[in-house]
């Protein structure tokens, strides 16, 4: 029997990610119907695209449907097994999953029926659900449980549902405690989907389709419901799992919360103090730990919700609760649900990451988004009193005449219906009630602690004098470089330092130089199943607010729960500091604890110091502390520092085992936090607040002594200098998609490199650590290196910090893979063609001695067989084929640069990139001498710049950067003196004007979301591969495994190190992970999961030598990328200013005289790729492969080099990076199949065949089709027709003109080209016109619908998402995200959600009524026309790039010729209206016109009169 | 790039033959500032890549542009002893790898390193600051070149009593004797010998170790450290060798040195006044001779080198970032000069009193490989001629150091080249607590290695000495 836990190799359960598609249908009266059930089941059906199945295609990845107990069906089931139920809701319904095999089984029955008894029920029975086995997958059979339900009856002196709901959850409780305790080798396959007197959950391993069929339960008419809750599931893996299905017992959930760790923490931190008077202590203890282990995180958070539900809060109470919308900083809010929202804020961290919720308690049923409102929901009431919310629209067709209201969830919104009452609530009235039943607002005026109101400090810490600063700046481990590149650009600035070309410094386990313990651990960051988000742009939804106390008892509402002290942002200045060191309330006292050990180096001393440490935090709160300050400031010669990260972690861990955490605030006092690195891993372990004390004195004596050469003053400085550390803080959240700093707190999103399981098991706990590494004396000796520097009394005193290294080269500082010697080889050898002088390079970088900078270098060749003849390896020519060059844009390097890196691919049968720059056509055309400067590959970044249907069209691979290794989960910028005209135009953007890439794709914001964006490539350019391009990071094998069932070709895994650009030096180092990792990871996932041969695996990051690829092939990749390396052999000399356009060879620079300097020639590139290739295959002889195929995945011929002795290596373990995943199959273990794109049956074949004229000869056609919702990406592949023949240029204008009706699914346009006209009777799912070519698109509802157009949702998110050129004309309103990064397209719409417009560059867009908030966000160009008829546009636009103008002649002249055609194309009456009274109107349009663009505008108008 | 490169003015040549101190003049400030903007903080600087002290270029050169002078002076004296020697005569290898090499002309490192220098000087920066703490171990240093002093300087840094022996009547070994004042005031290292001295160093001159010390004497410091140089000269044994007029390079500038520098010797003088001079070798010793020769008024001056004359630009066998051997025209050669190349010397011709009257030489034909690298040479036949000559000066580099004496008392081993054996990296010799650095174990080389070699041998001595050493090292060292 498959086992669910496996840990073989690097795979964790713990990686593993859902999403999905939600929904449910609900009669407002509480009428009960079996109809509900039948269409909420089709409506299941309907979103079977958004599920997935893995190798077996028959095993879906779990499916179900949660109604109210059908009393009747029941009743009449019951009796005929001799059970009698009493009257509805006078019994409880359990629903469970049990082992097969008899015996277990029947253990399983006795204890559930010797729980109930104990609990005082009497056990009614047990019935056996009926299912129907037929047609479910063989995995999902494989593991198929034995499904029951059991009955029990509500005690009599039970009195109330909600009491009786509270008793059953008890027993549930029980009953899992008492399999776990006695039953542990079949608790795997044991499992309560649902227990209760009102509602029940039917779910399984199952596709959509397969939950009808296989519960023959559901077919019954006597099986009613007033609502039916459905979800299907699409993991990450294939791993069977019934469990994992959703829905829970209150909750369906399509999302991910990615800040689990910290939540499940936080919530075992105040475990303690849980009291509840609706439960007894004894009941306590059985609830408790409420959160069972190895869930999802949805189970986790619908236990969570469960127990504050029974505790006495309301189900919407729970939810505003735990999934906040965002209120700090948010000034038009009213203060009264402010104050609610704070209040709760010093209770519970918010538990966040992309969420769209349905939930239910049998009585009420509601919905709602997350602050981000990342996952659609729409929904529709009608007038016979029906509601359908689901994650699209369409997916359960509707009468279109009965239809009075169409909307959409917005981000931070709830939906409520209470079926008692017969009522649907707005947000504003659930929210207003609840915001109202307490005095939050007073409570929070009285008891709320502010710094500010805080007394001046009783006692101060004395001043850190100038000469004491240098000795703590080297004891600490400041470097020149530490000053210099971080600090002072900081200060000055107030921005964080940017840094390019990757890192090739070695891992710092690897290193010989002393680390910062946080060098050890790498930030985690979004890619695929949650997006990153946009700090800066969307600042709106982010946080910094924390509080610092005690956060009590949550199932309790207690007004002493904000008795805390409030900070805006967690930096505090040591003067703040002082402050809290001396607070007293009465209620409310600080402790400060020193945190030092003995500097001796005897064994066990830093061990000692942390349990001591431990020791005295546990009293200081038993001691009735609110906060303990953990500072390092009294150290000395004999006392050195515990690093403040080890005692943060330490402390927070033993005081949430010991159950104190939740009741007292950690604050750091430390000298060895300066970057924002430092801060980011203190807070994410466990402290609420820090004091950079040394980094400010080291600011303030710059300055004192004029280093820094400034007119700023020190206050200005050290503002600067928090607010950098602010803003990267949120840059840092944000990559990993979290908005707010309270749930970031304690979340522990960090992989450890290189420190050793006891440590982390110990003081780190939860967190990921998968190569061992240093114990605490090797902790303790890195600090000793340090704390000589300043604290021995030197015979030979420097004056001067060490340089550090780190980021440029220094001779005594770190050492670089690239290096001056390694540089002149390379280009010596590829030069001169000399493969000895390439031979000394590879040498040189793989064999040295003493340094080891990656993973792979601890790696040598295992010969496990005879070598064979050279002559019989597959020969360079098929191996080159398998080469690509990194992504690097257009505008990020030179034309001279780029199109030599492609024209030495085409050479070679390789394959260059792109980059998410565009690609000018005229490269599209041979050279005379038979070249090409084509680039194979076509990047699809998230800015899509220059992505038309005819660039998609000229690939042979389309590849996603879902990361990137420089800055996983960040965006970038191209500042306005770097677009000239050149990349302007091949970026459809605007000469001059700044272009911003944002953090995440907005069509990918889930897996689910990915799968729809490679299907509507592939239909874009069905003859390319679709490459997914992922970053290294633990799980990254669960990704890929969801990716390839995302039906992608290529994944590529790139290493943390890699990059050719520029980007923020804190992220070049510390975000993600070598690819060593990442591709063993996804090689043994993928092999696992039976995937492998689906897709090819791809490496890239830092590869340089023949050695590098050979142990990539043998960890599982049969593709490599080398980019730096062919730069370097082009003429880089690794100058890391590629973000200064000063580059002195021309290669990262559009300055056209330093252009000129670049002398790279193709042939250099060859024959890097050509010495690269014969040495791998000497390699390949001596191993005894003849071919790359046969080598993939081998890892055996792997072993660690014995020859290391290194006091830090030695303790490295890789063994699970070295694990061999083994198919009994060869072809499973390498690129054998070819994925099914389920394209055989879309309606473009139809549309294709209908417009075969017009693409022969421009005739026009005339066609019309029904639309569902699963006919998705409708035109895409016609538009690839027509580019592939007409290039560009498209056909002219109304050329195919077709006419659809119905509901139009996902992507309805997207890349259309010119010549198509399409017009849409009915409504549109997301991402309508995405990437729009010049086609017309026109969306008008159907003719029989009643509603007011103008007032209801017609088109889902993310509109015109990087449309170039093109027309789009909607009769109604839109989503959120329209028209983002529009470079070109026109639109009108009557009215649209949040952040509209964002980033956009080019192109008009008519909004016709309200608009969302952050309207303009990052908006560089183009012009918005507003209809503000209520006044208050200006407080939802972001003003920070745009102007709000009153109608020039020209802007009135366009918008009557819009409204004109709107009217012609959808009949809109409000256009109708608009254009009778458009002198009334007018005063009421507003012109937003990006700042930038309107001096490039002007400055261009100048020239040309 | 805003800035070209700037060469400093120079006296012209007749005023500057009319002396024998330095003349090229300081820049301006502004146009220091210029210089050292034009520095690009390269990623990987190869500049301090290619310079053998490990100079932390960038760094200096920014601090510089900010007119920190101070911070730059830290910056250069972390890892040179003595910029104001290096700064002035040092080939700068920096600025053969310099980035902006690669297209344009390089940053002028060694004209910022000599400013640096000479302004903390001025300034008050560069000082004695003797060490507070004695170690209680005393080191002898024999020799006092460019290897010696910076062992002294960096060992008297970790406080031990050094005692530096000189065989010569003033410490400063090369720098002192072999250098021409022109390049090299004198006055420049009596200034530092000057802090050296208020600093704890003990020179004790006239005393050669060997003679007038013996190697048992040197038992009684904790340590020595050898330090003498590579001072036998390569000879040229063709007939006629004999013939008065015919003397090393080293005994002529020596010489003159003394004689400039108000020193006495016992040796006949060796002049050039008046003559026809013939400087066989093309290196910078060479150049010297050629510089001092005109200095002497000689009617003229004449070199010849055996190999072919190198290229001007960089060629495919030397490419950036290496040092390439390119045709150097120095101020010497400015001064007045013919240069010849390919040309072997075959004999010296003496007229009946044995006095030099004229060189026999023939020209060469150089066979090369395809990078242009020499393979081997043959005489062109109907070339040999007699060149008219009074004074030849063999400029031929040096063989290994004086092994008579101290060394062979103290019974060294040698490497094949009869270099003092020692590893780069350990510099410790065959006996005990005895080191060896510069040209004495590397064989002839720059002042920088020297410089470099004393400062390394420094830390190796002082580790030997205390167990652990807090002295710079120029590179990395491993946290074991």
């Amino acid at each position: 029997m498959n086992k669910l836990t496996q840990t073989e190799g690097l795979y964790r359960t713990e990686f593993e990610h859902d999403a999905c598609g939600v929904g449910f249908v609900a009669d407002v009266k509480g009428e009960k119907s079996h109809q509900q059930i039948v269409d909420a089941l089709v409506m299941l059906e309907n979103m079977e695209h958004r599920g997935a199945c893995g190798c077996d295609p028959d095993s879906g990845d779990g499916a179900g449907i949660m109604f109210q107990i059908p009393h009747q069906f029941l009743w009449d089931e019951c009796i005929s097994l001799d059970i009698l139920l009493k009257e509805p809701g006078h019994y409880g319904v359990g629903m469970a999953f049990l082992p097969k095999e008899e015996e277990a089984h029947a253990r399983c029955r006795a204890i559930i029926e010797a729980a109930a008894i104990d609990r005082g029920f009497d056990f009614l029975g047990f019935r056996e659900v009926p299912v129907n086995p037929e047609g479910i997958g063989v995995t999902a059979l494989s593991v198929e449980p034995s499904i029951v339900q059991f009955f029990v009856d509500r005690p009599r002196d039970i009195k109330t549902t909600e009491d009786f709901e509270r008793k059953l959850y008890v027993l549930r409780r029980l009953i899992v405690q008492e399999i776990k305790k006695t039953q542990q080798e079949i608790q795997e396959h044991f499992y309560v989907t649902s227990l209760s007197c009102q509602t029940i959950v039917y779910k399984g391993q199952l596709t959509t389709a397969q939950v009808r069929s296989y519960f023959t339960d559901l077919h019954d008419e006597r099986v009613v419901s007033a609502f039916g809750l459905v979800h299907s599931r699409f993991s990450t893996n294939t791993f069977p799992s019934w469990k994992l299905a959703q829905p829970f017992r209150f909750v369906a959930h399509n999302g991910e919360i990615n800040t689990l760790t910290g939540n499940l923490n936080w919530f075992y931190a105040g475990m303690e103090s849980l009291v509840s008077p609706y439960f007894s202590e004894e009941e306590m203890e059985i609830l408790l730990p409420v959160i069972d282990k190895g869930q999802s995180d949805s189970a986790c958070l619908d236990n969570v919700a469960e127990l504050l539900m029974h505790c006495g809060r309301s189900l919407p109470h729970v939810m505003l609760m735990m999934v906040p919308e965002a209120w700090d900083g948010n000034t038009q809010m009213d203060p009264i649900k402010k104050a609610f929202y704070e209040f709760h804020a010093t209770l519970v961290e918010p538990w966040d990451g992309p969420a769209a919720l349905c939930f239910t308690n049998g009585k009420m049923i509601g919905a709602m988004l997350d602050r981000n409102g990342l996952r659609p929901l729409r929904y529709s009431i009608t007038s016979d009193d029906r509601v359908v919310v689901a994650s699209e629209t369409g997916a359960l067709p509707l009468n279109e005449e009965l239809v009075i209201k169409k909307g959409r969830l917005q981000p931070g919104k709830i939906f409520l219906i209470d079926m008692e009452k017969g009522e649907i609530s707005s947000d504003e009235t659930v929210k207003a009630e609840l915001a109202n039943k307490q005095p939050y607002a007073d409570w929070l005026d009285q008891y709320k602690i502010r710094l500010d109101d805080l007394a001046e400090p009783r006692v101060t810490f004395t001043y850190l004098a100038k000469e004491s600063v240098f000795r703590y700046q080297q004891t600490f481990g400041y470097s020149r470089e530490d000053i210099q590149d971080i600090l002072i650009p900081m200060a000055l600035e107030g921005k964080e330092p940017i840094g390019a070309m990757g890192t090739d410094v070695p891992l710092a386990v690897l290193s010989n130089q002393a680390q910062h313990l946080s060098s050890y651990f790498k930030q985690y960051f979004a890619q695929v199943t949650n997006p990153p988000i946009d700090p800066i742009r969307e600042r709106l939804v982010m946080s910094l607010a924390t509080f610092i106390g005690n956060g009590g008892n949550i199932v309790d509402e207690n007004k002493m729960h904000c008795h805390c002290v409030a900070l805006e942002h967690p930096v505090l200045t040591s003067k703040e500091l002082e402050k809290l060191r001396s607070i007293d309330t009465g209620v409310f006292q600080a402790k400060t604890l020193q945190t030092y050990f003995r500097a001796d180096e005897t064994p066990g001393a830093l061990e000692d110091g942390l349990t001591r440490l431990c020791r005295y935090a546990e009293d200081a709160v038993k001691d009735g502390f609110e906060v303990i300050i953990l500072s390092d400031r009294a150290i000395d010669s004999q006392h050195a520092a515990i690093p403040s990260l080890l005692a943060v972690s330490a402390v927070h861990h033993h005081l949430i085992k010991t159950g104190h955490r939740g009741s007292v605030g950690l604050v750091v006092e430390a000298g060895d936090v300066w970057e924002v690195h430092h801060f980011a891993c203190l807070l994410a372990f466990g402290a609420t607040a820090i004091n950079p004390y040394l980094a400010l004195a080291s600011i303030r004596t710059l300055r004192e002594q004029e280093t820094i050469d400034t007119d700023l003053k020190w206050a200005d400085l050290k503002k600067n200098y928090v607010k950098s550390i602010c803003a990267g803080l949120l840059k840092i959240f944000s990559k990993m998609g979290i908005s707010t700093l309270q749930s970031y707190h304690g979340a522990q999103i960090f992989e450890i490199l290189g420190i050793n399981k006891e440590v982390v098991d110990r003081y780190f706990c939860g967190a990921v650590s998968r190569i061992g590494g240093l114990g605490l004396d090797e902790i303790a000796k890195e600090v000793l290196i340090k704390h000589r520097r300043g604290f021995t009394s030197s015979r030979s005193k420097s004056h001067l910090l060490p340089e550090g290294g780190l980021y440029s080269w220094r001779r005594r500082g770190e050492s670089h893979l690239f290096n001056p010697e390694t540089v002149h080889l390379l280009q010596k050898a590829c030069r001169t063609n000399d493969y000895e002088t390439y031979k000394a390079y590879s040498a040189t970088i793989s064999q040295q001695s003493d340094k080891y900078y990656t993973l792979r270098n601890i790696l040598e060749f295992a010969y496990h067989r005879p070598a064979v003849p050279l002559e019989e390896v597959e020969p360079i020519e098929s191996i080159m084929k398998r080469f690509a060059t990194g992504a690097m844009s257009f505008g990020s390097i030179s034309h001279e640069a780029h199109s030599t890196l492609a024209i030495a691919m085409n050479r070679i049968g390789g394959k260059s990139n792109t980059g998410e720059g565009g690609e000018d056509e005229i490269r599209y055309e041979k050279l005379e001498n038979g070249d090409s400067m084509r680039s194979a590959i076509k990047q699809i970044a998230s800015a899509r710049f220059g992505v038309t249907s005819h660039y998609l069209s000229q690939a042979d691979e389309l590849q996603i950067k879902m990361a990137q290794g420089a800055k996983p989960g960040e965006g970038g910028q191209l500042p306005g003196h770097k677009v000239d005209d050149w990349i302007a135009k091949v970026r459809h953007s605007t000469p001059g004007v700044g272009l911003i890439s944002p953090p995440p794709h907005h069509d990918i914001y889930s897996i689910e979301d990915l799968k729809q964006l490679i299907f509507d490539l592939k239909n874009a350019n069905r003859a390319a591969r679709i490459n997914v391009k992922l970053v290294s990071k633990a799980g990254v094998g669960t990704i890929a495994a969801g990716v390839a069932k995302a039906h992608a070709d290529v994944i590529l895994i790139a290493g943390y190190d890699g990059g050719t650009g520029a980007s923020p030096i804190s992220s070049i180092k510390h975000a993600g992970l070598p690819w060593e990792l990442g591709l063993a990871e996804a090689h043994q996932t993928l092999v696992k999961n039976r995937l492998r041969s689906r897709v090819v695996l791809q490496a890239d990051g830092q590869m340089k030598t023949a050695k590098d690829i050979a142990i990539a092939t043998l960890l599982g990749a049969e593709e490599w990328g080398v980019a730096t390396a062919a730069l370097v052999a082009g003429g880089c000399i690794m100058m890391r200013k590629c973000h200064l356009n000063t580059c002195p060879v021309g290669v990262a620079t559009q300055d056209p005289e330093l252009r000129k300097l670049f002398t790279g020639q193709p042939d250099h590139i060859v024959n890097l790729f050509q010495f690269i290739a014969e040495e791998l295959r000497e390699i390949m002889a001596s191993l005894g492969f003849r071919t790359i195929n046969e080598m993939v995945g081998k890892a055996q011929f792997l072993k660690r080099k014995e020859e290391i002795s290194h006091w830090k290596i030695d303790r490295l373990d890789l063994s699970d990076v070295l694990y061999v995943a083994h198919d009994a199959d060869p072809k499973a273990l390498y690129n054998t199949e070819v994925q099914d794109h389920e394209m055989d049956s879309i309606l473009d074949w139809e549309l294709l065949k209908q417009a075969q004229s017009s693409l022969e000869s421009k005739t026009p056609v005339f066609g019309t089709f029904d639309l569902k919702n699963t006919d998705r990406t409708i035109g895409t592949l016609l538009s690839n027709e027509v580019s592939k023949v007409y290039g560009s240029e498209g056909l002219p204008d109304n050329t195919i003109n077709y006419k659809f009706t119905g509901y139009a699914g996902q992507s309805f346009g997207a890349f259309a080209a010119k010549g198509l006209s399409f017009e849409l009777e009915g409504e549109a799912n997301d991402y309508v016109g995405k990437g729009l070519s010049g086609a017309q698109l026109a969306i008008y509802p159907r003719k029989e619908s009643v509603y007011n157009a103008s007032e209801n949702i017609i088109i889902g998110n993310v509109a015109l998402y990087g449309a170039t050129s093109g027309r789009l004309f909607v009769r109604g309103q839109a989503g959120e995200r329209f028209a983002v990064r529009n470079s070109g397209a026109t639109a009108v719409v009557e009215g649209l959600g949040d952040h509209g417009c964002e980033y956009m560059t080019g192109g008009r867009v008519l909004v016709l009524g309200e608009t969302g908030r952050n309207f303009a966000a990052g908006m560089s160009g183009g012009i918005a026309w507003i209809y503000d008829v209520s006044g208050t546009f200006h407080e939802r636009c972001n003003g920070e790039m745009v102007d709000l103008e009153k109608l020039d002649t020209q802007d009135e002249t366009e918008i009557i010729s819009l409204l004109k055609k709107h009217i012609h194309l959808t009949g809109s009456d409000l256009a109708t209206h608009l254009l009778d009274h458009w002198q009334d109107v007018k005063p009421f349009f507003i012109k937003v016109f990006p700042r930038e663009y309107k001096q490039v505008l002007l400055a261009k108008s100048l020239v040309n009169n | 790039m805003e800035f070209e490169r700037k060469a400093p003015e120079k006296e012209i040549v007749a005023d500057r033959l009319k002396h024998s101190g330095e003349f090229v003049k300081p820049l301006t400030d502004d146009e220091l500032n210029r210089q050292a903007a034009r520095c690009m903080d390269c990623g990987i600087p190869f500049c301090h890549s290619g310079c053998p002290l490990g100079n932390v270029i960038p760094e200096f050169n920014d601090a510089v542009y900010k007119g920190k002078w101070e911070e730059a002076y830290e910056i250069l004296s972390s890892t040179n002893n003595f910029p104001e020697f290096t700064g002035r005569i040092c080939p700068a290898p920096c600025e053969s790898a310099c980035v902006l090499g690669i297209n344009r002309s390089p940053v002028s490192i060694e004209e910022i390193e000599k400013h640096i220098a000479e302004i903390a000087y001025k300034k008050g920066y560069a000082k004695a600051r003797p060490v507070l703490i004695s170690s209680g171990k005393s080191v002898a240093i024999v020799g006092s070149g460019p290897a010696g002093l910076a062992a002294a300087a960096q060992l008297s840094k970790a406080g031990h009593q050094v005692t530096v022996f000189e065989r010569d009547d003033k410490p400063g070994g090369l720098l002192r004797y072999g250098i021409p004042d022109f390049k090299l005031d004198k006055w420049v290292i009596d200034r530092k010998i000057r802090i050296m001295e208020e600093e704890g160093v003990n020179f004790i001159c006239n005393t050669e170790v060997g003679k007038d010390v013996t190697a048992k004497d040197l038992n009684a410091f904790d340590a020595v450290v050898l330090a003498g140089g590579s001072t036998i000269p390569r000879d040229l044994p063709i007939p006629g060798r004999d013939a008065k007029g015919v003397h090393f390079a080293m005994d002529f500038l020596k010489q003159q040195n003394k004689r400039v520098g108000n020193s006495t010797f016992d040796d006949e003088d060796i002049l050039a006044t008046n003559k026809h001079v013939v400087v066989i070798g093309g290196g910078d010793t060479g150049s010297d001779c050629v510089g001092t020769s005109n200095r002497h008024g000689a009617k003229s001056v004449t070199q010849f080198e055996l190999m072919f004359q190198p290229p001007v630009s960089r060629t495919e066998a030397m490419p950036w970032p290496t040092y390439p051997m390119l045709l150097k025209t120095t101020t010497s050669h400015e001064e007045g000069c013919e240069r010849y190349w390919s040309v072997n010397t075959k004999e010296f011709i003496a007229d009946e009193n044995g006095k030099l009257k004229a060189l026999k030489v023939v020209d060469l034909e150089w066979e090369k490989d395809k990078l242009g690298r020499p393979v081997k040479f043959t005489e062109i036949e109907g070339s040999e001629r007699e060149i008219p000559c009074e004074l030849v000066l063999l400029a031929m580099g040096f063989l290994h150091p004086q092994h008579e004496g101290l060394l062979n008392q103290l019974g060294l081993e040698y490497d094949p080249r009869g270099n003092v054996k020692a590893q780069e990296g350990s510099y410790q010799t065959s006996a005990d607590k005895i080191f060896v650095a510069g040209d004495m174990r590397r064989g002839q080389s720059l002042v920088v290695w020297a410089i470099s070699e004393g400062r390394e041998c420094a830390r190796k001595v002082d580790e030997f000495l205390m167990g652990v050493s807090e002295l710079e090292t120029k590179d990395a060292l491993p946290v074991v």
